[in-house]
């Protein structure tokens, strides 16, 4: 039973949200606006998981360095993911084999999952946002 | 069926702000109850009462206003997004110290927590984006 401190949680079942991340770190606001959004929403206690697909296998390199384009470079805010018990973090096999990177590349630790074994997983998802 | 919508483009600079209000208005007319409309990265700028468009053109920001109005829809802009892209309301203004607010009648500015709400308590939740 919920105890009064915590009646600022929405009442409703747990649902499964997927974010799907689709484009470079940089270039454009929506990886970091996305970011925001899946922090924000693991105060919300849904079952969480991240999918980085085309340009957006980039957003967890590792060694990003924005100096010479004066944007903060907010990629260790991935590591903190974590911490908020988000942990299901898929990648797409052929995104990133197709821009020669491999998981030895990545910041944060991830589930390589085929084409088709994604469109399986967004199958179970009830709500998806795609950025 | 109750629908949430996510609007994440900025009006006239594309057509997905247009989408998303034509998708509201079919909705409700088909009788759906829409439980948010929730604004997010360009997006927030269909909440401005700053933006003059052409008189020959539609007004994007005074349709949500009037739909807001005859349906009671709830219209959420995203306060992190909207403090990037100066969309104020009376508060925030004077907390900011600018000397002016911008917050179309109808909308209202508040957190993404209202975004992840709308996904938990609708059965579909639609976006419109680029």
């Amino acid at each position: 039973m919920a105890e009064p401190w915590e009646d600022d949680e929405v009442d409703g079942p747990v649902r499964k949200f997927m974010y799907v991340n689709r484009r470079a770190p940089y270039g454009t606001i929506y990886a970091l606006e996305s970011l925001e959004v899946v922090l924000i929403a693991a105060a919300f206690e849904q079952d969480v998981s991240l999918v980085f697909m085309d340009d957006g296998v980039y957003q967890i390199k590792k060694e990003q360095n924005t100096d010479a384009i004066g944007v903060k470079n907010f990629s260790p805010t991935y590591r903190a993911l974590e911490g908020y018990d988000v942990e299901k973090l898929y990648v797409e096999k052929e995104s990133l084999e197709s821009r020669g990177l491999t998981t030895d590349d990545l910041i944060v630790p991830v589930q390589v999952v085929e084409n088709d074994q994604l469109a399986e997983l967004m199958e179970e998802q009830e709500v998806i946002l795609s950025f | 069926m109750k629908l949430s919508v996510l609007v994440n483009e900025g009006p006239y600079q594309h057509q997905s702000a247009d989408s998303a209000i034509q998708f509201t208005k079919a909705a409700l007319a088909k009788g759906h109850e829409v439980f948010r409309v929730f604004f997010y990265h360009d997006g927030v700028n269909n909440g401005t009462s700053y933006a003059v468009p052409p008189q020959d053109d539609r007004n994007i920001t005074q349709e949500w206003t009037s739909l807001a109005k005859e349906h009671d829809l709830d219209l959420v802009v995203c306060i992190a997004a909207a403090q990037r892209r100066g969309i104020l309301d009376e508060n925030e203004s004077k907390r900011q110290g600018k000397d002016g607010f911008n917050i179309a009648e109808g909308f209202r500015i508040s957190g993404l927590g209202q975004l992840i709400e709308a996904g938990i308590q609708s059965d579909r939740l639609v976006i419109f984006g680029d």
